[in-house]
């Protein structure tokens, strides 16, 4: 495409796609191990990459991933730390000051997955609803994702103003009640977690999940909330496609399709330097072709896999300049060229 | 089996009656009869020892990290960002070199109105409690880190798995304070909305802390789950946890609340209790009457640690401390801040008085909710009327009544005779510790940890190390049985 080449963006997935412990087979993997959590980002973050994603669901055997990732913040310093939440049986209250404290103790460098939980076994743990058609689901994880970013708006930046003279901490008009109704619930707001570094944290949405009947609602959710969407995609060519079609979307939605990151979301498994060369031409063939903004690769070893695409991979990206060389920012927003989001609520009172 | 060799050995009767009214029968205070309250500056009736008594009960102690009411001063040079990582990183850094056994962290669902307008004289907006413990988890080593999570607005699947989560990624530090606030206020920011009626917001308390420990125990010792099935009054689940025990086995769990059925609710499920009953003879009787429940529920009185928040004020003299602690009062009840502490007792419009005059002579309008979002204390009619006689005989302005009936700390004096009050605390059974509430942000219990806690460990009234790596080891909780286990 493009002949002087803006570089690609780069993201990993930490998880271990591991079968569940078994009676057999006890678990005693690394995944609960918080040490191994931040040895892998470290390793990601000397390769400057742009974020680590870590999967989640209710069901999976593992730790709650926006928990671990709060773990490894304080033992990073640029890396970008991407959590799956689940929004179906989950309080959007909750979610939205999880990830904006995500956002606080990383000093601006959260994002989160936005995920659904579609089955009965999910709804058992809860025993609050039915299980929902996926479709369903996307809708309602739209909407999470809608509250979210108002409650995120809900504090204007210059809200705590500390005004000595007349004993107010904040100034009251510069915050918000977000009084949204969605589907299957309702928040008041304000948020009680002030704005967060970032505005808001970055939404990831994979917009090709495997949620049979539910594509078009995926891909409306992608378009309308997220920052970054993930296409899983077998050649570059329909990679292409979906970014194609997933900015006509967020046009269609209002919004400028430039401030969409396209990520190619690729199962990935190396095992030796020549495999992660290997790796770097095709990345770079994909690139070229228009396929994607840049990739999220799923390891089969994480362990194994990271490092052999920052030791192998990475320089042989940089060499050719689709990889940068440093971080040139310090939150993930920064890493992503995203800017800083206006706040609708302090646009609104600005413009009454 | 209790792992921690240093854990509170009780070395007397402890009281298992209900309260009495007077000091419970505490073991006798040696050199000299206990003082009569928090706030005095006599020197120490105590000698100073310097090698612990054989059995020493040790008190424990905890860091709240400053709050979202006018305890907090925020209108101060030192004060810094009450968001901001770096500043949760001071205190519980502080607090890991005072030795103390946890870190504290509230929570509040709901920014709080005041005439139905957002209250914006204190302090608000705070981070989620549990994602800033997990990273707080990466910058200590061995204290406790305790969030406070609503048991109404939240599921015990979810929950349970993030403090489980929490206890493993801390190697073992987590605590669980389980609050019960059910208003419809809180309850317009959450899908199950409405109101929980105030009887069965209890019911639903224990019930919960009753499955989060099912889920707890799920999985065998060897790594393996096992399908859990609850059925109850308020919660019908089944399935499969995914986090493995974890390594304090059930995260700690802490109660505050001060109705009977709060108590109850503390007797029967709790580990730590944090109160408000931080003088000496309610702390007593708060004392006697809680640990009096446990027994009912086969529980012995070491089995659950009575903790009241106090607030500390030291001086190189006891004159200089009364001074500091005066000029604090004063920064916490602001001219606005006072006559708002005076309409959330009557309950109307006071705009129209002068902080500095006199009280209103108007009575407290009872069904009033000028106030949301606040925990309610006492009959305001009462209130208005006890701080209208205060008024009258020390001839105070409605600021400095106020500031009087309000704003008093619980400990003022020298190092010497606050470690010397403290110790004599914990002797006389009116506690077993303390949740300390510093009016600084962040820096607001370095003195204490400079010049107290070295005096504690003189006397043999506090630890010198951790022995443990859990919050159960400093604590000298008993490790979780599963029930099968029992036998
Ligand atoms: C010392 C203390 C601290 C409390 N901290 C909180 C808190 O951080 N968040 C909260 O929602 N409720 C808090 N509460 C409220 C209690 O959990 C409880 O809901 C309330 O006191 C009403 O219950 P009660 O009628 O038993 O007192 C606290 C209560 C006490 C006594």
């Amino acid at each position: 495409m493009s002949a002087s080449p803006r570089p690609l963006h780069l993201s990993v997935a930490l998880e271990h796609p591991r079968p569940a412990a078994r009676a057999d087979r006890p678990d005693r993997t690394d995944r609960y191990d918080a040490a191994h959590f931040v040895r892998l980002a470290r390793l990601a973050e000397r390769g400057v990459l742009d974020f680590v994603t870590l999967g989640d669901s209710l069901t999976r055997p593992g730790l709650d991933a926006l928990a671990v990732l709060a773990r490894v913040a304080p033992a990073t310093e640029r890396i970008g730390l991407v959590p799956a939440v689940t929004t179906t049986h989950t309080e959007p209250f909750h979610v939205s000051t999880a990830v904006s404290t995500l956002d606080w103790v990383s000093r601006g460098r959260a994002g989160w997955q936005a995920e659904v939980s579609t089955t009965e076994a999910e709804a058992a743990l809860f025993g609050r609803r039915a299980a929902e058609p996926p479709a369903a689901a996307w809708r309602e994880a739209g909407e999470a994702a809608d509250v979210a970013a108002r409650l995120w708006d809900s504090w204007e930046d210059g809200a705590e103003i500390r005004d000595r003279a007349t004993g107010r901490f904040v100034d009251r008009d510069r915050l918000h009640y977000v009084d949204f109704a969605g589907t299957h619930f309702s928040v008041r707001g304000p948020s009680t977690v002030p704005r967060p570094p970032q505005g808001h944290p970055v939404t990831v949405v994979d917009a090709t999940g495997e949620t049979a009947g539910a594509e078009r609602a995926v891909r409306e959710v992608a378009a309308a909330y997220a920052d970054v969407a993930l296409v899983r995609a077998a050649d570059p060519q329909s990679a292409g496609a979906v970014r194609a079609e997933l900015r006509e979307l967020a046009r269609a939605h209002g919004r400028d399709p430039g401030q969409l990151v396209v990520l190619a979301s690729l199962p990935v498994e190396l095992h030796c330097s020549g495999d992660a060369v290997g790796l770097a031409e095709l990345l770079g063939d994909w690139y070229a072709d228009g396929a994607a903004d840049g990739f999220h690769l799923r390891f089969a070893d994480p362990g194994r896999d990271l490092a052999l695409l920052v030791d192998g991979t990475v320089p042989v990206l940089q060499h050719r300049c689709l990889l940068r060389r440093f971080y040139p920012g310090a939150t993930l927003r920064e890493h992503l060229g995203l800017p800083r989001p206006a706040n609708r609520y302090a646009l609104a009172r600005e413009a009454s | 089996m209790n792992p921690n060799p240093s854990g509170p050995t009780p070395s007397g009767p402890t009281p298992s009656g209900p309260a009495s009214g007077g000091p419970a029968s505490g073991r006798p205070a040696p050199g000299g009869p206990a003082p009569t309250g928090p706030g005095r500056t006599a020197a120490s009736p105590y000698g100073r020892t310097t090698a612990p008594p054989h059995g020493r009960r040790q008190m424990h102690l905890a860091a709240h990290f400053p709050g979202v009411n006018n305890t907090t001063v925020w209108a101060d040079d030192r004060s810094k960002s009450q968001i901001a990582f770096s500043s949760f990183e001071h205190l519980a850094h502080t607090a890991e070199r005072g030795l103390f056994d946890f870190f504290f962290l509230a929570e509040g669902l709901r920014l709080r109105e005041h005439k139905g307008r957002i209250h914006d004289l204190d302090v608000l907006g705070r981070p989620e409690s549990i994602t800033v413990l997990n990273a707080l988890a990466a910058v200590t080593d061995r204290l406790g880190l305790a969030a406070t999570v609503n048991t109404t607005f939240n599921e015990p699947y979810e929950l349970a798995r993030r403090l489980a989560s929490l206890d493993h990624l801390s190697g073992g530090r987590a605590a669980w304070n389980a609050v019960t606030t059910s208003d419809a206020f809180t309850g317009e920011n959450f899908r199950r909305g409405g109101y929980l009626d105030r009887a069965q917001r209890y019911s639903r308390a224990v019930e919960f802390v009753a499955t989060a420990r099912e889920l707890w125990d799920s999985w065998t010792d060897d790594g393996v789950p096992r399908p859990f099935a609850h059925r109850g009054r308020h919660f019908d689940i089944h399935g499969e946890f995914t986090v493995p025990r974890s390594p304090q086995g059930h995260p700690v769990v802490i109660q505050a609340g001060d109705s009977s059925e709060g108590r109850e609710f503390a007797a029967s499920s709790a580990d730590v209790i944090f109160t408000r009953h931080s003088g000496p003879e309610a702390g007593r009787a708060f004392y006697a009457d809680v640990k009096g429940r446990l027994a009912a529920y086969g529980r012995r009185p070491d089995d659950l640690k009575i903790m009241p928040g106090v607030t500390v004020v030291l001086g190189d003299t006891a004159a200089e401390a009364q001074e500091h602690a005066a000029e604090i009062r004063r920064s916490q009840v602001s001219p606005q801040n006072a006559l708002l502490a005076a309409e959330q007792i009557w309950g109307v419009d006071l705009s129209s008085y002068d902080p500095d005059g006199p009280l209103p002579d108007i009575d407290p309008d009872p069904g009033s909710e000028l106030a949301q979002g606040r925990v309610r204390h006492g009959d305001p009619k009462a209130v208005a009327d006890r701080w209208r006689a205060l008024s009258r005989a020390k001839g105070l302005s409605l600021r400095e009544t106020v500031i009087e009936t309000t704003g008093r700390q619980s400990f003022i004096g020298t190092p010497a005779a606050v470690a010397a009050e403290m110790d004599a605390f914990v002797r006389t059974d009116a506690a077993d510790g303390f949740i300390l509430v510093p009016h600084l942000t962040p820096g607001g219990l370095d003195d204490f940890v400079d010049r107290v806690v070295p005096l504690l460990q003189e006397r043999g009234a506090f630890r010198t190390e951790y022995r443990g790596r859990t919050l159960r080891s400093h604590l000298g909780l008993p490790d979780p049985v599963r029930p099968a286990e029992k036998g």
